[in-house]
């Protein structure tokens, strides 16, 4: 545990640096947001820093209305997916990070470059194929396809944090006598904490936001919410005081995500191992 | 474990959730009576037009349910993406809009995709009400391929009465004209022509290039009689340059309609862009002739560069008959009617009753009537997607680097790879 | 069960994801090789054997050879703030007791907007007009009498006007290096911390000799998540540049040449040069840092 200390004047900096950072990275989201309260007209590069005319939340509602029906398809997507993928990459992790069978650095190689495939070269042939699975229009298609191009990320944390583990660690496990599994769920998991929050938080603000997969692999009545977000906009005229309103209603699932997982960096978790 | 436990019972309800929710959806939709459209035509007024006209089909077809399956995106960017992957997976919807031309039929009639039409022009009387100048631009070999629901005219000049008399400047009637009032208005600190991010350059382009080369010049560039590597172009293309000298310099940063802002607002005195401009003065509580005034582009007065959205009908479409019943209403005087006044275009056809239509697209009839017609290139007319696609490189780069010889070059090789100029 | 055994196991838990990017990963590449050798010019598929001309051609592409100095330019600065800024917010976080929650949360909470609007927004805040037209970050540094800040932003000449965007996408994306470092920092024993300050190393000596060489698995996590972001970026600087060519990149490229020109031989070519590209450079440093891994 880290000793108390009093506050010294380095702690005064520290949180003079941390507020600083924090104006800079609310400077854009309070452009959103007082641009999602005016009305079409105020919307303009000159007056961009002006307050709203007028405290009124019809952006928010009519983006708000016109989201919804799209929630619940993102809710079935985006949390079977994440945890999935999270799990599947814990495991992956641990045999690549803790079993090393001849060729693990080959394959861990080859898996992670599946990272750089960029989305759109595949449309066509991942439109066909999963087609053929009978897979094609619905939110389960659209999981799995998240599921297996979320390996190779989640793969590489879970990896790369795994093998942070020591080798005592292990070894003491053997010695008790524990197994293949028995290592992972005795030892590893409760050690993934950290892990986890990391990989969910990324692949929930992934598959959350993501556009292209979602638009074209499902049909309109299973839309997520980031098509029904980008339709929003409009093509010729973009109404951007509804838009930056919606968007900022649609980042809010994932801002509950990130505060939940807040909780969970935990310090210390090796210290225990350690000890132990 | 209790975090274990705790895992696999989130799982678990995911996946409960996840098989609850809808499948996909079944072929064939006749038994229903589904009619999926395609568009881009989400927010704004675009998507209200679409909503009046579906009230005027659900009112004629009670039996077919409508399902909307626009996607938003520039130009359709995103909404062709994903119609190319459904016409790769053999899944076409019932309809789609595409801009009348050539890029609906140097690409989709090329590959097949699409029906003529014929038949249902002739049931419906279409080609007696349809302008006989817009026919042969949306035909192939004698086959029409798609029912034109509008017009737009692109070569417009939009300016600020109130800034033209401040400066003591007047409508320029040629390019030269504008040249030359330009730079009184750059030296009073006026923005002489506002534009915007790179396909709005191509926008100016093309009326330039119809401002300089006329009727039967701006026409042969593309089936291969106007020479592209040629004096006639170099003259057309430095003017262009010359114009844009006169351009505000963050126009790459601005949209289409902030650079209309420019005008209203008194910064810039002339902005050039299609008519759709009108619809957002319009809603920003402008008043025509008053707060805002239009012109032909200089050069093309007499001259209308016109686009149109028009619905196909896709091979093996889903459910054809309905598919049908809505290309019956967007070529119907009430369809038109409908959508028009509330898009902010003129009807394709001409007999729709201009008492509908504000002060500018009423003028928009008169001239769409009167004018020689001519397609524009940036709104898919003239010139296929791959060609167009070439200009357009060929375009940014001419912006980044102002070289007129090599434009120019790489424009004629854009020609003779489209297979247009030999 | 002995180790073979185990080892045997392991490799079959392994498997489905083996196979799962064998088939939409590798048999995806394959397809897009083919096409990238073919000439499939329109919605047609078009197989006809094209050999190497659809490669050589973009290597003679102006716009082409634009790209690849963007990407360049944009991954190294993208690169090297994220990891600096990162690192350097999981640092100031890790030491305070209160608000570590609140300050985390507004990090991480850009990551979640759309990338679509995050462009628009910052395209506003970084107009370059000045004058009477004034706005943006530009209007803001004027009145705090900050003018020497007053720049043109993304709009600067080529090859720095890339540069620019970097900015925004290091607001978008240092809150996630920052979350990786944290766990990282959070993951190394106390115990090491308290031995090494026993033994009279100051704090920064404990940073530099301790803690910063534990993370190198982050940094590596972090520099090809960062990398594949900086290589695959699109929506972001359609966004902000509207498609301008001076801030063009392969991804920009390779959409507008296949879904808005119907070339896909010429837009399969674009995605296996890049993938070629990634090749070079991930393949070399994993095989670099493989060697080098600290095994506590």
């Amino acid at each position: 545990m880290k000793a108390r200390s009093l506050p010294r004047p380095g702690t005064l900096l520290v949180y003079a640096l941390l507020i600083g950072f924090m104006l800079f990275y609310l400077l854009p989201i309070y452009l959103m947001f007082i641009t999602g309260l005016k009305s079409f007209a105020e919307v303009n590069l000159r007056t961009m820093w002006n307050l709203p005319a007028g405290i009124q939340f019809d952006n928010f509602a009519a983006a708000l209305e016109r989201l919804l029906p799209n929630l619940i398809n993102s809710l079935t997507l985006t949390i079977p997916a994440a945890i999935i993928s999270s799990i599947l990459g814990s495991l992956n992790g641990y045999v690549l990070s803790k079993w090393k069978f001849r060729g693990a650095n080959l394959i861990f190689t080859l898996v992670l470059f599946g990272m750089f495939i960029p989305y759109q070269s595949v449309l066509i042939p991942l439109v066909q194929f999963m087609q053929r699975l009978g897979l094609y229009g619905g939110i389960p298609g659209l999981i799995l396809v998240h599921v297996i191009y979320g390996i190779p990320i989640t793969t590489l944390i879970f990896r790369n944090y795994y093998a942070s583990v020591p080798g005592e660690v292990m070894a003491a496990a053997r010695i008790d006598g524990a197994d293949f599994l028995g290592i992972y769920r005795y030892i590893m998991i409760p050690l993934s904490l950290p892990g986890f929050v990391v990989v969910i938080i990324w692949q929930f603000t992934n598959i959350w936001n993501e556009f292209l997969f979602a638009v074209v692999l499902t049909n309109p009545a299973n839309w997520p919410i980031t098509v029904a977000l980008n339709n929003l906009a409009g093509s010729q005229i973009v109404e951007w005081n509804v838009q930056m309103a919606g968007a900022l209603l649609a980042a809010i699932p994932t801002l509950i995500v990130y505060v939940l997982l807040g909780r969970y960096f935990i310090r210390g978790l090796m210290a225990g191992a350690l000890k132990g | 474990m209790k975090s274990l436990k705790w895992i696999s019972l989130l799982v678990l309800a995911g996946m409960l959730l996840a098989a609850c929710a809808p499948a996909a959806s079944p072929e064939g939709e006749a038994a229903t009576g589904e009619v999926e459209v395609f568009s881009w035509w989400t927010a704004g007024g675009e998507a209200d037009g679409l909503a009046a006209m579906q009230e005027v089909f659900s009112a004629e077809y009670p039996n077919l349910t409508f399902v909307n399956a626009a996607v938003a995106g520039g130009a359709g960017t995103n909404a062709r993406a994903v119609l190319a992957t459904r016409l790769s997976a053999g899944d076409p919807p019932s309809s789609w809009q595409g801009h009348a031309g050539q890029e609906l039929i140097g690409t989709y009639v090329a590959a097949g995709q699409i029906e003529p039409l014929n038949d249902l022009y002739d049931q419906n009387g279409w080609l007696d009400v349809m302008p006989q100048t817009l026919i042969p631009l949306i035909s192939q070999d004698g086959n029409i391929y798609s029912v034109p629901v509008n017009i737009h005219r692109a070569n417009v000049m939009w300016y600020n009465p109130a800034v033209l008399e401040a400066n003591g400047a007047t409508v320029p009637a040629t390019w030269d004209e504008f040249l030359t009032s330009a730079e009184t208005l750059l030296a009073n600190g006026v923005t002489p022509l506002a534009m915007g991010e790179q396909w709005t350059s191509m926008h100016l382009l093309e009326t330039v290039l119809l401002g300089s080369l006329g009727a039967d010049g701006y026409a042969g560039l593309w089936d291969g009689s106007t020479d592209w590597a040629g004096p006639e172009v170099t003259a057309a293309l430095e003017t262009f340059q010359q114009v844009l000298t006169y351009v505000n310099s963050d126009a790459s940063t601005l949209s289409w309609d902030q650079a209309a802002q420019l005008v209203v607002d008194g910064d810039a005195a002339f902005t050039i862009m299609g008519d759709w401009a009108d619809g957002f003065f319009v809603s920003l509580g402008l008043t025509p002739e008053t707060d805002f005034g239009w012109a032909p582009a200089p050069g093309t007065d007499g001259l209308f560069q016109f686009l149109s959205d028009s619905f196909v009908l896709p091979v093996n479409a889903k459910n054809p008959e309905g598919a049908i019943a809505w290309l019956t209403v967007a070529g119907s005087k009430e369809g038109q009617e409908a959508f028009n006044p509330i898009k902010g275009s003129i009807c394709a056809r001409t007999d729709c009753d201009p008492a509908l239509f504000d002060a500018y697209l009423q003028s928009a009839i008169a001239d769409w009537n009167t004018d020689t017609v001519v397609g524009s290139l940036t709104h898919g007319v003239v010139a296929n997607d791959a060609w167009k696609s070439e200009i357009d490189t060929a375009l940014g780069l001419f912006l980044a680097d102002g070289d007129v010889a090599a434009f120019q070059s790489a424009l004629a090789t854009a020609c003779s790879s489209s297979g247009a100029c030999q | 069960m002995n180790t073979r055994q185990e080892k045997l196991l392991a490799f079959a838990f392994i498997t489905p994801s083996i196979i799962a990017i064998g088939i939409f990963v590798y048999g995806f590449i394959g397809w897009s090789l083919r096409v990238s050798l073919s000439s499939w010019r329109g919605l047609l598929p078009d197989y006809t054997w094209a050999g190497l001309s659809n490669f050589i051609g973009l290597f003679q592409d102006r716009r082409f050879l634009i790209d690849i100095q963007n990407t360049l330019i944009f991954t190294i600065f993208f690169l090297a703030a994220s990891l600096v800024i990162g690192l350097l917010l999981a640092i100031l976080i890790d030491r305070i007791k209160w608000a570590g929650n609140l300050f985390r949360g507004v990090f991480l909470f850009p990551m979640a907007v759309s990338f679509i609007v995050t462009g628009v927004a910052w395209r506003w805040l970084m107009n370059p007009a000045t004058g009477s037209r004034i706005s943006g970050l530009n209007l803001l540094f004027d009145n705090l009498g900050l003018d020497f800040l007053i720049n043109n932003w993304h709009t600067t000449a080529p090859p720095w006007g890339i540069a620019f965007v970097v900015i925004p996408a290091v607001w978008q994306m240092s809150g996630f290096t920052m979350a990786l470092y944290l766990s990282g920092i959070q993951s190394i024993p106390a115990e090491l911390r308290e031995s090494a300050k026993m033994d009279g190393a100051n704090e920064f000596q404990v940073f530099r000799y301790i803690i910063l060489p534990l993370l190198n698995p982050v940094t590596l996590s972090a520099v090809i998540i960062l990398g594949h972001i900086s290589l695959k970026i699109f929506d972001l600087i359609v966004a902000m540049s509207g498609k301008d060519l001076r801030l063009d990149v392969p991804s920009i490229y390779m959409w507008t040449t296949t879904f808005d020109g119907n070339n896909f031989a010429r837009g399969a070519a674009i995605g296996i040069l890049m993938l070629l590209g990634v090749a070079l450079l991930v393949v070399p440093y994993l095989i670099y840092t493989n060697r080098t891994e600290i095994d506590v």
